[in-house]
């Protein structure tokens, strides 16, 4: 499908009229791999595919008894008799304004951030996930590649994270096809903003924030990044300066996007996500410049985990570290903070002893 | 603050996501009857389409919960002021504030508004509004951003800092 979308075998796309509402243009595609089949393929195959052009937006639109009925049921009812009736032309979501039935709690427990300095950015999260109060997986990965320069921290549902992290990666990967460029990352979270958009009111819940090096393809020279092209805002055509600034060190450089399932899209050079980001941001305020090194913003970042771990219940196990620099990403290796803990503790023992102080720390 | 056009300003406030998609919304769609059509709505019939937008929007699934203020120059009627809330009520008016800080300014721009203010006198009046926000508003808000609108278009001015006094 994305080898006949590139060469162009299908009609150019036509796309929709922007300016109507979402529900009136809903034209659905051939989406049986979307859900992978099952009963959704049943649910989706009835239509006749209208169009081959792809519109991201009206793409996902679910179909609005998944989101009111359980979905321990899906199995089990019948759905197709009653698909038949709903006008597929116009599918809008039920507004909800309090929480359907849901089978089990939503897990939204971490501790994620990132922040671009000189030398690149850097994602870094805990990797616990926690569901019901209690640890459903101690070792999951909270910051995703979606590709070659560009690296996702998720935090909100983890299936909802992981889920629209692929679809981010695959739109992306259309999209370097079809214009033979990487969309920069203030595009790839725009993309990821309005794709999200249509699930305002329900319960999806998904923070992410982008870091990414947006820059020229078969580009070795290094500019020196200023810090005021991490710093520019997204909606600088109100600021003719940041436009002048931002056309004057190209579009190069760390980024750093936070977008979530409200709509909010942020651009900053730092940002921390989840229950344990108040605890982050306290170490990162103090620690983060813009001309620090590689080592440095590591130990920041993986400083400003282990505390977060330390006092939020929701984060801990283990740290995830992701430098993202003109080359790619790097990966440091996962480490378990409980290692440092117990450093920490003996380092703390250490102290109390050599100061024979009153106040004793345990 | 969105620019629509050359001399209208669109600031958009209230939930989260609602306000940069719907003002953008607005944004592209005015410029794209100015790609049209040749030349820009003016101020009024700007309004006039965004509470059409909003007001569609109200009773659809997805209503926008936003409040608005719409600023422009109009070259046959002057500068114009339109206040629109998330209901889509539109009122053209001299002055407007939205959120808690209306309840603070509204009555200090009753009283010392005028129509024919010099820009010094509107600014001086601005700061009044501002000091009064400092003083008895909850929330410590450092810096406002500032753009006047003439005939000769946008004009960004320098940042007020709340508190110098």
């Amino acid at each position: 499908m994305a080898l006949q979308d590139v060469c162009g075998l299908l009609e150019p796309p036509l796309f929709p009229q922007w300016t109507a509402p979402l529900s009136q243009s809903f034209m659905p595609e051939d989406s049986t791999h979307l859900f992978g089949g099952g009963i959704y393929g049943e649910a989706f195959s009835s239509w006749v595919p209208r169009r081959s052009g792809l519109n991201p937006l009206e793409f996902y639109m679910p179909i609005s008894e998944y989101i009111t009925k359980s979905p321990i049921n899906f199995g089990q009812t019948p759905q197709s008799s009653n698909l038949l009736d709903v006008d597929h032309m116009h599918p809008t979501l039920p507004y909800i304004s309090q929480s359907g039935a849901l089978p089990f709690t939503l897990s939204h427990g971490t501790t994620t951030l990132g922040f671009a300095f000189q030398g690149g950015v850097i994602a870094a999260a805990d990797t616990r996930s926690s569901c019901a109060g209690k640890v459903a997986c101690p070792a999951s990965p909270k910051v995703l590649p979606i590709h070659s320069h560009l690296v996702g921290t998720t935090s909100g549902t983890s299936a909802d994270c992981a889920l629209w992290k692929r679809i981010l990666a695959r739109e992306l990967r259309l999209y370097q096809l079809r214009h033979r460029r990487r969309l920069s990352t203030g595009g790839a979270a725009k993309l990821l903003s309005h794709m999200l958009h249509p699930f305002k009111g329900t319960e999806l819940c998904v923070a992410a924030t982008l870091c990414g090096w947006d820059g020229d393809e078969d580009q070795d020279n290094e500019q020196p990044m200023t810090e005021r092209y991490a710093n520019t805002t997204l909606t600088s055509k109100s600021s003719s300066q940041s436009a002048a600034s931002s056309g004057l060190s190209g579009v190069r450089g760390p980024r750093v996007v936070y977008v979530c399932s409200d709509g909010l899209r942020l651009q900053g050079a730092l940002f921390s996500v989840g229950s344990g980001s108040p605890y982050a941001y306290s170490i990162l305020d103090g620690g983060v410049r813009w001309g620090m090194s590689a080592q440095e913003a590591a130990a920041v970042a993986r400083e400003a985990v282990y505390r977060a771990t330390y006092r939020d219940a929701y984060s801990g196990n283990n740290v995830d570290l992701y430098h993202v620099t003109a080359k790619g990403w790097r990966r440091r290796e996962r480490e378990n903070l409980k290692e440092e803990y117990y450093r920490e503790k003996e380092r703390r023992e250490q102290n109390n002893t050599g100061e024979k102080s009153i106040h004793s720390i345990k | 603050m969105f620019k629509l056009s050359e001399k209208i300003l669109l600031l958009c406030v209230g939930e989260a996501g609602d306000t940069v998609q719907f003002a953008e919304y607005i944004q592209k769609n005015v410029q794209l009857y100015k790609m049209r059509n040749g030349y820009e709505l003016s101020p009024a019939a700007a309004a006039n389409f965004t509470r059409k937008n909003l007001a569609d929007y109200l009773r659809s699934r997805t209503p926008y919960h936003v409040n608005l203020l719409l600023a422009g120059y109009d070259e046959t009627d002057g500068p114009g002021l339109y206040y629109m809330d998330y209901l889509s009520a539109l009122a053209k008016a001299p002055f407007a504030a939205h959120g808690y800080g209306a309840f603070l300014t509204l009555s200090i721009l009753d009283r010392y508004y005028r129509p024919d203010l010099t820009r010094e006198e509107a600014v001086d009046l601005l700061k009044k509004c501002l000091e009064e926000l400092n003083k008895r508003f909850i929330l410590n808000l450092p810096s406002f951003t500032v753009r006047l609108i003439d005939k000769d278009g946008i004009h960004d001015m320098e940042k007020l800092p709340v508190g110098r006094k």
